[in-house]
């Protein structure tokens, strides 16, 4: 009953992806963001609005294909910077959270302080990790996209791990597994569904704490990320240019998401409810 | 109540494995969860206990699995082993549990999860595959090694966890109401199952269940138990040959000794409500 239902998985995929772009899960979408700039185009041109207060989606996407041997350096920068960040709050979060899930002494007592990370605003903190930083501008704005993608990692790892089966808990017990044999054959991967979701969640927090730190830095940095464009193109009244920047930013927001929602479709694909896709 | 006390000794005749005297366990908060539960388990046998909600019978295979401790009294094995203790293993009987839920590790497959007990004891691979395929054919799931849990049926879950039980050759196996979640259809089929594989291996186990049918079907022993305290009211030896065909579901024999456990446990409970169960 089940094996065939594989086999058959490997013929269905080719028509399965022009239904899917049949669907009407993507064509509602697309057409609502059709309609949305269609409408916008249309208002700037009839009310006759000047580009400097507010460009059209075409002017907008011309500006992005003009600007873009200055607007590609700059997203490099700034995505180097979120990846980074999501690297590093993705190994220490991790590592955190296991050491926290050791024991709940150390979880009471030091998990308040990860949420003390949460809870300060990064704009307010950025100049001083820059001043600090000296002149590497480069870790401290790293630093700062750190600190904002940190905490859902930990905090939705830690509850990952807690949320083992009561039953499989006894059952190597019983077995007399080890400490780390019952992290590493049960708690982890018990964890990981959740771990996901953390990810999920701290990939767009990283690009938005990359940017946020770059506008704090200004722009005497010596390397210049999108924000830094966001600012230039705003002193000189481009406006178009600041929009294909910020367009750039959504749009590389939105691929990491999608990114981070593919890598947990895979790996959750035979067992999680999240990433099972129904045979109907 | 007619040939309950005519204790037939047939099957009782070798020394216990195992030997609880005079168990209690109270909670912190002051529930008597077990008082004076005495409990003798012969090698080779299946041995029920039945009762309601909150009568101690998951207490018991919790004692018995060291998983909790009890107030007090005195829990004996045959093969005591005193350097055993001292070394202060966990699990030196060799014994094996099967939980009311399946209880499947979900991102694993079927022989990744039957081989877990093997993989924690650090049992080479290829051998352990050995006795990983051997189990799974023995509750009759080849084919689906590959599968993943969410692909099985309630039933077919509940087979990988015994064949996961019975990979470490365990020489005792506790099984606390394994088949309490499953259509009656699904349920008949397994407990045919079970006796066949008991016979087979001369398993002994010790099993809880909330059903009177099923405690007398299976069992050369049925410990009648009564909650608040938790308690044992009588021991009612199941005398007919083993394994029991399906047929013995419908004889006179069998709903004789259905109705003689339903009245103690109705008995005991002060209402007529127990016959229900």
């Amino acid at each position: 009953m089940v094996s065939p239902a594989m086999q058959q998985k490997g013929q269905v995929q080719s028509p399965h992806r022009v239904r899917l772009l049949l669907n009407p899960d993507v064509l509602a979408p697309i057409g609502v963001g059709l309609l949305m700039l269609v409408a916008w185009e249309l208002a700037v041109r009839l009310t006759h609005t000047p580009p400097y207060l507010l460009p059209g989606p075409i002017l907008i996407l011309t500006t992005l294909f003009q600007e873009w041997p200055t607007l590609l350096p700059s997203w490099f920068i700034t995505m180097k910077i979120a990846f980074t960040a999501l690297f590093a709050a993705t190994t220490s979060g991790l590592l955190v959270a296991i050491l926290f899930a050791q024991s709940k002494w150390i979880e009471r007592s030091f998990f308040p302080y990860a949420v003390l990370l949460q809870t300060t605003p990064i704009v307010a903190i950025a100049p001083l990790i820059i001043i600090w930083m000296g002149s590497n501008t480069f870790a401290a704005l790293v630093i700062c996209a750190w600190i904002v993608a940190f905490f859902p990692i930990v905090s939705n790892t830690v509850l990952g791990l807690n949320s083992t089966d009561p039953s499989l808990v006894n059952l190597f017990k019983l077995n007399n597994a080890s400490r780390w044999q019952t992290l590493r054959y049960l708690r982890l991967p018990s964890s990981l569904p959740y771990f996901l979701a953390g990810l999920r969640i701290s990939g767009g927090l990283a690009l938005i704490g990359a940017v946020v730190a770059e506008f704090v830095a200004g722009t005497g940095g010596a390397q210049s990320g999108l924000a830094y464009q966001i600012l230039m193109a705003g002193y000189n009244l481009q406006i178009p240019r600041m929009f294909a920047a910020l367009l750039l930013i959504t749009c590389s927001g939105i691929a990491v998401f999608a990114l981070l929602t593919a890598l947990s479709n895979y790996l959750l694909k035979n067992w999680h409810a999240s990433a099972v896709r129904q045979e109907n | 109540m007619i040939g309950v006390n005519t204790t037939h000794e047939t099957a009782m005749e070798s020394p216990p494995i195992l030997t609880l005297e005079q168990v209690s366990k109270t909670y912190a908060n002051g529930t008597v969860a077990l008082q004076d539960f005495n409990l003798e388990v012969q090698p080779g046998t299946i041995t029920s206990l039945v009762g309601p909600s909150g009568c101690g019978k998951s207490t018991v295979l919790r004692i018995v699995a060291a998983l909790g401790d009890m107030t007090s009294g005195h829990m004996t094995w045959a093969d005591d082993d005193p350097r055993a203790a001292k070394r202060s293993q966990r699990n030196p009987h060799k014994l094996a549990y099967v939980f009311q839920e399946a209880a499947l590790m979900p991102w694993a497959t079927v022989i990744d999860n039957v081989r877990l007990p093997l993989k924690l004891a650090r049992v080479p691979k290829r051998q352990a595959l050995e006795a990983v395929s051997e189990a799974i054919s023995q509750v009759g799931l080849q084919g689906f090694e590959r599968c993943y849990p969410r692909e099985l049926s309630g039933g077919m879950q509940m087979r990988v966890s015994i064949a996961r039980a019975l990979v470490t050759q365990p020489q005792i196996l506790l099984m606390d109401e394994p088949f309490g979640a499953l259509d009656e259809m699904t349920r008949g089929k397994l407990n045919q199952e079970l006796l066949a594989l008991q016979d087979q291996r001369q398993l002994t186990i010790l099993f809880v269940t909330h059903s009177v049918y099923e405690a007398v079907y299976l069992a050369h022993k049925v410990v009648v138990m009564a909650s608040k305290p938790g308690r044992v009211i009588t021991e009612i030896p199941i005398d007919a040959p083993h394994p029991r065909e399906p047929g013995y579901r419908t004889s006179p024999q069998f709903n004789r000794y259905c109705r003689d456990v339903s009245h103690c446990l109705s008995r005991a409970m002060g209402n007529a409500l127990a016959i229900a169960l």
